[in-house]
């Protein structure tokens, strides 16, 4: 069981790691300059001197993989950052005034936002908006709100029930600092998965919105786009559909089976029965 | 609904079976951009004219394959002394699509009509110098001008000249009238418009009993309806990388024609820093025409260096004036003032050459220092701010009219050049008749704008038409917009 677990954990973190490296890595260092082009050295396979093949410009496709990770991790990790800065104190301002008006707004303005089709609102807020980068993590982040209130709503609720709370109460501390000092640690091993798996979600849906051309926009490079990029090519450059499909298959699942993980390690409930 | 059509399937199966051996008489012909609407002298558009020249409409003139100005519905004409009188006589017995016969009075009618004040013709310059059209008799029409010129044939064949009727004008939008070989039978929005052989017509009957046009925008879908033989052939095929796949098929033959399309990089002349010339020198020098081409168009395209179509008689090789030199540039940067570079925009519409032109043009730009801000838009936003809003720095695209160097001399259009010695040259043209006169003429006109450095001049956008390799008579170069069906046959 334990194993179980831990490997689910360690596949996923090496995996999601190896990305993270190779972003942080393209900062300093790529096997090319990515934003040159070199139309002499268009459509090559995979080989020695350019690992991946290069694409139509004769770009190295590495080189765009390291950078685009970037890309992709940036957008997913602001939109998560901004579901979860906005999310959370409104998830735990509605557990403290169950019940009460402000809930009742908080809430339903969840509902409303939820009610939409993520990725079609994303779409109409870049459109709307005017495409790149940073209207694509707004358009991410807005829908990460409710999922991370949500979330803290509903555990915190289930806390205030506690006797620890009572405790605090009977102390006279307000409800807003019960919220910061007892909720919120209580609720941080929950909000660490669901941002784990946010975060997967996130890189999908910014090389979503790349692929049709909302997100990031030339010469940086992004997944997404370079799967658009590739369609017409598949039949006779395949490495250039493939690469960029595989990273985000590779960093969505490496991502998701680290929030599997996570969650059994920090789950008490779980770690109880398994002991 | 399925069932019917299956029934319908069933039932031109069993014809065709019967008729075996005979030649195929019907055609699906797919082109990337679907018209907004269906009437040609009304709007810019030209996806009109790629379904409706010659197969609806006919003008008095028209166009050949080669781009010759030939007869249209007028079958010859007498041009007075000062050439200031053209009169026409029409060809006989021809009827529009509604039954009503083609006389005199609808020429009156459709020249008054796209040359009116209210008119919303979108090519109103061909019609300047006519003074009057005047009813002779049926069959003959007299045109008097207020100023000779020499382009009058030759603008009368333009598919915004054609003849309507007037009886038609009220649903011209979605039910075109007119008097070509094919008779406009349905539109479904977003997928295709179909025709049907005008049993009726004057001219040489087409081979064609039907024909149906299919929009198909996306490049993807664009490969896999011609590689699964959906359609029989695809004018203006958008992914110029699939070229070499399609030459390799024996059920294929690919023909690369020319087009009037002259690809250039536009420049805002109003803006800073695009209104110093010296900057749109630094930027011409700045680019590879040959890495555009190889890159963005998988080689297909000639270079120009002037707004001209290259296989015109009158062009003239001024590529030099603007040859790839970073090092030139840097120095026309530095004596502008500019040696550390500047930023600007470059908004670029959808098609590929635009697309990928656009981010080699970038890197390209960004050797000598200037730094450019991808925007890509889609048309309908691209002519609301680049077109008519002139909110931009660069952009990229192909200017289809055929002889459209006339744009130059228009100071609101939207690269905003409008000099007053060219607007003098093309005065002096609109006006000139004698052949070798006008050829001076418009050299200068090129050779201005090459030395103003206007625009960046790419290359001539080809026109690559991918069809089954049983089909014959399709125009192989795009002398105007069009697809004309009626010399079209199934070979077997």
């Amino acid at each position: 069981m334990t194993l179980w677990y831990s490997r689910n954990l360690l596949l996923g973190a090496t995996l999601s790691l190896f990305f993270v490296a190779l972003a942080l890595i393209s900062f300093v260092w790529t096997p090319f300059d990515v934003e040159s082009l070199n139309i002499g050295a268009k459509l090559k396979p995979p080989g020695a001197s350019y690992w991946l093949g290069t694409d139509h410009f004769g770009r190295d496709v590495f080189s765009m993989i390291m950078v685009g990770a970037r890309t992709s991790i940036a957008v997913a990790l602001v939109a998560v950052g901004i579901g979860m800065g906005v999310g959370v104190p409104l998830g735990l301002t509605a557990a403290a005034r169950k019940g009460g008006w402000l809930d009742e707004v908080i809430m339903r303005g969840n509902d409303l936002i939820f009610a939409f089709p993520s990725l079609v609102i994303a779409i109409l807020i870049t459109a709307i908006a005017g495409p790149g980068a940073i209207n694509a993590i707004i358009a991410i982040g807005i829908f990460n709100i409710p999922v991370f209130a949500r979330l803290t709503r509903g555990a915190a609720l289930s806390l205030w029930e506690r006797e620890f709370i009572l405790a605090a109460r009977v102390c006279g501390k307000s409800r807003t600092r019960i919220s910061v000092e007892h909720i919120l640690p209580n609720v941080t091993n929950l909000l660490i998965v669901q941002g784990t798996i946010q975060f997967s979600l996130g890189i999908l849906a910014e090389a979503g919105l790349s692929y049709v051309g909302l997100g990031a926009q030339p010469p940086t490079p992004s997944w997404g786009r370079m799967l658009a990029e590739a369609q017409t090519m598949v039949s006779f450059a395949p490495h250039l559909a493939l690469v960029p499909g595989l990273a985000i298959v590779l960093t969505v699942l490496g991502l998701n089976l680290m929030g599997d993980g996570l969650r059994d390690a920090l789950d008490p409930r779980i770690r109880v029965t398994r002991t | 609904m399925k069932r019917l059509n299956l029934g319908a399937f069933a039932a031109i199966s069993i014809c065709a079976g019967a008729a075996a051996h005979a030649a195929q008489t019907d055609i699906t012909v797919a082109m990337q951009l679907e018209p907004p609407h269906l009437d040609p002298t009304s709007a810019a558009a030209g996806a009109i004219d790629s379904v409706l020249y010659s197969n609806v409409f006919e003008g008095l003139t028209r166009f050949d394959a080669d781009g010759a100005v030939i007869p249209g519905l007028a079958k010859d004409w007498e041009i007075s002394e000062n050439g200031l009188t053209y009169t026409f006589h029409l060809q006989e017995g021809v009827t529009f699509h509604d039954g009503t016969e083609f006389e005199a009075s609808d020429v009156k009618f459709s020249l008054d009509r796209a040359r009116a004040e209210d008119s919303t013709n979108a090519q109103k310059a061909l019609f300047e110098s006519m003074d009057t059209v005047e009813v002779v008799d049926p069959l003959t029409v007299r045109v008097t001008l207020s100023q000779p010129t020499g382009a009058l044939l030759f603008n009368l064949a333009w598919g915004d000249a054609v003849m309507v009727a007037p009886e038609s004008i009220d649903d011209i939008k979605s039910r075109p009238i007119g008097t070509g070989a094919f008779k406009f039978v349905n539109w479904v929005q977003g997928d295709r418009i179909e025709m049907e052989r005008n049993s009726a017509y004057w001219g040489d009957a087409p081979a064609l009993e039907t024909a149906t046009f299919r929009f198909i925008s996306d490049p993807t879908a664009a490969f896999a309806s011609v590689m699964a033989e959906d359609v029989d052939a695809f004018v203006g095929f958008p992914a110029p990388e699939n070229l070499p796949q399609f030459e390799a098929d024996p059920r294929f033959q690919v023909i690369v024609g020319s087009t009037e399309g002259e690809t250039i990089l536009a420049m805002n002349n109003k803006q800073p820093p695009f209104d110093n010339p010296l900057v749109r020198k630094a930027v011409a020098h700045a680019i590879d025409r040959q890495a555009i081409i190889d890159g963005a168009m998988f080689g297909l395209g000639t270079p120009i260096g002037t707004h001209f179509a290259p296989h015109n008689p009158n062009y003239v090789d001024l590529i030099d004036l603007s040859n790839f030199d970073p090092e030139k540039s840097r120095q026309l940067l530095a004596e502008a003032g500019l040696a550390d570079g500047f930023t600007t925009t470059l908004k670029l519409p959808p098609p590929s050459y635009a697309r990928r032109g656009g981010e080699i043009i970038a890197a390209q730009l960004r050797e000598v220092g200037i730094q450019t801000e991808i925007t890509n838009l889609e048309w309908a936003q691209w002519l609301e701010e680049v077109f008519r809003g002139k909110n931009f720095g660069l952009s990229i695209v192909s200017h289809t009219e055929p002889m459209d160097i006339g744009i130059y001399a228009r100071p609101d259009y939207y690269f905003q050049y409008g000099k007053p010695d060219f607007v003098t040259i093309m005065e002096t043209l609109n006006a000139e008749t004698d052949p070798d006169a006008r050829s001076a003429l418009l050299k200068d006109a090129q050779r201005m704008i090459a030395e103003d450095h206007v625009n960046g001049y790419l290359f001539q956008l080809a026109f690559p038409t991918i069809a089954n390799a049983k089909i014959d008579g399709l125009w192989e170069n795009q002398p105007t917009q069009a697809t004309d069906l009626t010399g079209v046959r199934w070979t077997e």
